[in-house]
């Protein structure tokens, strides 16, 4: 190819997103068009673009995902991520539950960090409520983020590795992730999709001998990181496959409203926990990885090494957990404690009231955002003052990500597109909600 | 313009605003709510002030939604002497620099719910907007692929409407042998 002063090579990343038509990394085109094409039968001639289906069923899509490509040869040249396969319209389900049922249901969408759309959840009620929670609740809210964003990273460090040919990856990360499920399943009584994070605090205090938990965890972890260090971080052919493979610069990602490892791996240091902090990230200690180029080796070095960070953030939060209440003495929103059921016809009359009819939050508007472990996960929520939440939106950082993948995919190689889909790490369940 | 032109039309503005009582900002009344900026705005002027709030530096559309009042129990006073609509649609920006949010609320009728689409400012709200059609009927006018993204291509009527009921499609499953 001659390059030209007209090639896209000369367009500022902003504005090449920003193409429509033919020029546009993303195919733009429905399934009617799209079966239209593919009854056409003609022989193609050798340098005409063949639409190729992939997914939603293959094992490399993560989920659910099809993606329409528009093949030259074996090159991408445009491309559209059909989702929607999962879609149980969970926002519309959201409004007949109540604000305590409401995290049973967000905790399904992204499976893999279950704590985090809890989190996000219960901080947008508590906003509305007006209420603070205790001390400990905020530490134990940071602790169970923290093992979730390590546990989310080694499931994406076992799928990276399998997508890529790396098989035993899988097993290796899987095992790593199982260490962290089983202290999950300690505290909150399950492996996954807690409803442990609620509005008001956390369901249960933390169980005795946590801290020795943990110290066998972070002592466990890090032999095993430098494992994989060995396994693939200066593997030649691991650094081959990835390398200069979907680049994407900050321009891009800005106008794509991508966030997350995708942002950070351009250079821009973009973190809510250092930027605009929660819970009580202002009291700890870490620092926010970025990467340079912008490709999947920088977004799979961010996360292997966010889990370093996460690990320095525990560390922290023992010596720093504070002793007290795991969640707020307000009546309005906490059941009474149990053993005051057998006590008190009041307490019991109380507790079923709670749970029955649910607690009304006062009526206005309220958006509250985390860094889950692919970017930003915000959850907008109106009350017009009943017990349900009139409307619940969830900014789902794996949905908006996922429209950067044209983009990432442009002019590439059908061999990489395995891992450019990879190194988006998308969960289809918060993708289609 | 002499002076005192000058000063008598300051003196004009002046007394709208005081007569208003609400400060604007990229032409569009702020509110306030649980601590985040919240502009309000109209449709005509929607455009103009998402393209104010772009060149004023945020960077970034973080998200965009939309929430559908017909249904809304509690009371609805905007500022501004704006009209409530039954559609409003929630459009959250960012500055990075500044490490600022502001939250633009647009009121959108429903006998003509289309507003103008934000893929020129910020091509990320495309697949946003999409997701906001295909709930609410929402048009956004000159959006490159204004198609369902979450639901079928050949679905009929928006999810998140507050009239779309919920109800439960009957499944028909096979016969299935019960020898057991």
């Amino acid at each position: 190819m001659t390059i030209t002063d007209e090639t896209p090579e000369t367009i500022d990343g902003a504005a090449r997103v920003r193409q429509r038509g033919e020029d546009a990394a993303v195919l733009r085109l429905s399934e009617a068009q799209a079966a239209a094409i593919g009854t056409d039968a003609t022989t193609p001639d050798d340098d005409e673009r063949v639409l190729l289906n992939m997914g939603p069923s293959h094992p490399s899509t993560h989920g659910v995902l099809r993606l329409m490509l528009e093949m030259e040869g074996e090159t991408v040249i445009r491309s559209k991520p059909v989702v929607g396969y999962l879609h149980t319209g969970m926002e519309k389900q959201a409004e007949q539950l109540t604000f305590l049922q409401g995290c049973t249901n967000v905790t399904r969408m992204d499976y893999a960090s279950p704590f985090f759309t809890e989190l996000a959840f219960s901080l947008a009620t508590e906003k509305l409520l007006d209420i603070s929670v205790p001390e400990r609740a905020v530490w134990i809210r940071m602790l169970m983020s923290e093992l979730n964003r390590i546990s989310s990273h080694l499931l994406f460090m076992a799928t990276n590795g399998m997508d890529l040919g790396a098989v035993s990856m899988m097993i290796y990360g899987w095992r790593e992730r199982e260490e962290v499920l089983r202290f999950f399943e300690k505290v909150t009584g399950l492996r996954m999709n807690h409803n442990y994070i609620r509005p008001g605090g956390v369901a249960a205090d933390l169980p005795d001998g946590w801290k020795g938990e943990i110290e066998a965890l972070l002592e466990l972890l890090p032999p095993r990181l430098e494992e994989y260090d060995v396994l693939m971080t200066g593997q030649p052919i691991w650094r081959e496959r990835l390398q200069g493979v979907g680049t994407l610069n900050t321009d891009e990602a800005l106008a794509l409203s991508a966030t997350g490892p995708i942002l950070r791996s351009t250079g821009y240091a973009w973190d809510l926990r250092r930027d605009q902090p929660y819970l009580a990230y202002d009291e700890v200690d870490f620092d926010v990885i970025v990467g340079t180029y912008g490709d999947c080796y920088d977004r799979y070095a961010i996360r292997l090494n966010e889990i370093r960070e996460s690990m320095r953030i525990v560390e922290q939060i023992l010596d720093k957990m504070p002793s007290g209440d795991y969640r707020v003495q307000d009546k309005k929103v906490t059941p009474p404690p149990r053993i005051r059921i057998d006590q008190s016809m009041e307490a019991l009359i109380h507790h079923f009231k709670i749970f029955t009819e649910g607690f009304k939050v006062p009526e206005g508007e309220a958006y509250a955002c985390v860094e889950s472990p692919r970017g930003e996960l915000g959850i907008y929520m109106v009350s017009d003052g009943s017990s349900t939440p009139y409307r619940m939106h969830v900014r789902g950082p794996s949905f908006i990500n996922v429209q950067a993948m044209p983009h990432l995919m442009r002019d590439s190689l059908i061999a990489d597109v395995v891992a450019i889909i990879s190194s988006v790490d998308p969960i289809m369940g918060e993708v289609d909600r | 313009m002499s002076d005192e032109t000058a000063a008598a039309e300051e003196a004009g503005v002046e007394a709208v605003a005081e007569k208003a009582a609400v400060d604007l900002r990229f032409g569009a009344v702020v509110g306030e709510s649980h601590g985040d900026v919240v502009l309000h705005a109209s449709v005509e002027i929607y455009l103009e002030v998402c393209r104010e709030a772009h060149a004023d530096g945020f960077d970034q559309l973080i998200d965009l939604t939309a929430v559908d009042y017909l249904t809304y129990a509690g009371e609805r006073t905007l500022p501004g002497g704006l009209t409530p609509e039954r559609f409003e649609v929630v459009t959250s920006l960012i500055n990075h620099v500044r490490r600022e949010r502001i939250r633009i609320r647009t009121q959108v009728s429903a006998d003509e719910p289309t507003i103008p689409s934000l893929f020129d400012l910020w091509p990320g709200s495309e697949y946003l907007e999409r997701e906001a059609f295909d709930m609410f009927g929402i048009t956004f006018a000159d959006h490159p692929d204004m198609s369902r993204v979450l639901m079928p291509e050949d679905w009929v009527g928006h999810p998140l409407r507050k009239d779309y009921a919920v109800g439960a499609i009957p499944v028909q499953f096979k016969a299935a042998s019960n020898e057991r």
